[in-house]
């Protein structure tokens, strides 16, 4: 029968070859338990968690879990309302003002989700007649503001200063324009060259929007991301971010010097018609965020995971995504569909859980499996993943069919 | 040479190497329906459009570009623009 769900189809029948063979459902796992920022149960097996963005470890940490518990009993499980109707408590007050502090700009506004942050903060920025010029491997809710708004969208080459510089110059020189561009790509774990991009971007006169949901915490003196890293910070008018992966719960933001940065809590629909973060999640967040300003000792512990890890994997035959550990994202390029799900299945069921990511999230039509660092990973723990993939690829017989 | 004979010519010769399948182009040939391109391809092939023929096609036009056709008619407005 033919139906609205018709155009699934292919969808529901790919699927369904691939769980046919008995293997697990990538995309259906269940924690039983959370253990520690780094082990969690998974059908009865304790399992190290290696593709979480829990970057900091910041989920458990006693002083944040303090804060959600002391702002659960004394302001209740939610808001039940809009930011700017009754949803805005003390505890989402302290929460901008942390992040203030912590990125040293003048105006902060929380978004219920990082998602709702980029869907907020491109659709209302670039509006008819304006321009978004944003990296074709661009974060599916920067698209999905693009086509939430009016703008003209154009896509730039991926973290190519040249291709961005041939398409601002074929814009109309009066016309308004926001280049949108992001840290940390999360698929490939690279790093974008914002000193060039930034650069260029300025030269032709347009805002510059960059989204730190995967460099905030780790990057730069202040641990601000990559922005900060790169000496651009002057010339970025908006960072965008998430508190879902360093921060370690739920939420997102804008943070910028704008003066009339304030004007946007009453036009931006992503905003102001939904309901604000629960009491405990903006305490939690306000917690970890004025931690995270002191925390030189948990960035170094994870560059050295990072730099184990990927070295481990080289060092063991894996093709990764990037040659050198650019971000706390190690990717593991894999040959296929169906040898990444037998591979992340061998993982699973050795005890590892890394994202396995496909097109079209993935650029470029590659085939992932991901694997994200947190500061509170030992060293014993990734000695363990590092045998666990070795063994994997064995199971798999991965390169044996690489060599062929 | 801008006429939209020339355009659609070569508009012909951007896709032929993005039709492993080897559909018959015509005028009426869809892109995602006939030509079986995902949003990433079509993304990709008006990159080269644009940079072929130095214009700008922004991706909020794309929605009303079924057809090799149409694709030909954008494009030679643009150039003549």
């Amino acid at each position: 029968m033919s139906d609205l769900f018709s155009k699934f189809d292919a969808l529901i029948a790919e699927r369904a070859g691939v769980l046919s063979t008995g293997i697990r459902d990538p995309f259906a796992i269940v924690m039983e338990e959370v253990l520690s920022p780094t082990v969690a149960m998974i059908q009865g097996r304790e399992t190290i968690l290696l593709g979480t963005y829990n970057y900091m470890g910041m989920t458990f940490d006693p002083d944040v879990i303090a804060a959600g518990q002391d702002a659960l009993a004394r302001f209740g499980a939610g808001t039940t309302g809009s930011r700017v109707l009754n949803g805005t408590y003390q505890g989402h007050k302290e929460c901008e003002d942390a992040l203030i502090a912590f990125y040293g700009m003048e105006h902060a506004m929380v978004f219920s989700t990082g998602y709702q942050a980029n869907l907020g903060m491109v659709s209302t920025l670039a509006g008819k007649g304006d321009y978004i010029i944003l990296d074709a491997d661009s974060h599916a809710s920067i698209y999905d503001g693009c086509y939430l708004g009016n703008a003209d969208i154009v896509r730039f080459k991926h973290n190519s200063a040249e291709d961005l510089e041939k398409r601002l110059r074929r814009l109309p020189a009066e016309a308004h324009k926001l280049v949108i561009l992001e840290g940390v790509y999360s698929m490939l774990g690279d790093v974008a060259p914002l000193k060039e991009l930034v650069a260029i971007a300025k030269a032709h006169g347009c805002m510059v929007l960059v989204d730190e949901a995967h460099g905030m915490g780790f990057f730069g003196e202040h641990g601000r991301g990559v922005y900060e890293a790169a000496g651009v910070a002057d010339d970025v008018d908006f960072v965008v971010g998430t508190f879902s992966k360093s921060v370690g719960t739920v939420g997102g933001f804008c943070v910028s010097n704008h003066p009339k940065f304030e004007i946007l809590r009453l036009v931006c629909r992503p905003y102001t018609f939904t309901a604000s973060l629960p009491p405990a999640v903006v305490a939690c967040a306000a917690t970890s965020i004025r931690k995270l300003m002191h925390a030189g000792d948990k960035r170094e512990r994870l560059w050295a995971m990072t730099r184990t890890l990927h070295g481990g994997l080289k060092a063991r035959g894996f093709r990764l995504a990037t040659e050198t550990p650019e971000s706390a994202i190690v990717s593991v390029l894999m040959p296929d569909q169906e040898t990444t799900v037998r591979m992340w299945a061998a993982m699973i069921e050795l005890g590892v859980y890394v994202n396995m990511s496909r097109p079209p999230a993935t650029p470029a039509g590659v085939f992932l499996l991901r694997c994200s660092l947190c500061a509170e990973h030992s060293a014993e723990q990734l000695a363990t993943v590092l045998d666990r993939f070795a063994m994997a690829a064995e199971h798999v017989g991965l390169f044996r069919q690489a060599a062929e | 040479m801008t006429d939209r004979a020339t355009i659609y010519a070569r508009i012909i010769d951007l896709i032929e190497p993005l039709n492993p399948k080897g559909v018959a182009l015509t005028e009426a040939t869809t892109f995602a329906g006939d030509l079986e391109m995902d949003s990433l391809t079509v993304m990709d092939l008006v990159a080269s459009m644009e940079d072929e023929w130095d214009i700008v096609m922004p991706l909020n036009m794309l929605p009303d570009l079924e057809t090799i056709g149409q694709v030909a008619d954008a494009v030679t407005k643009l150039v003549v623009k």
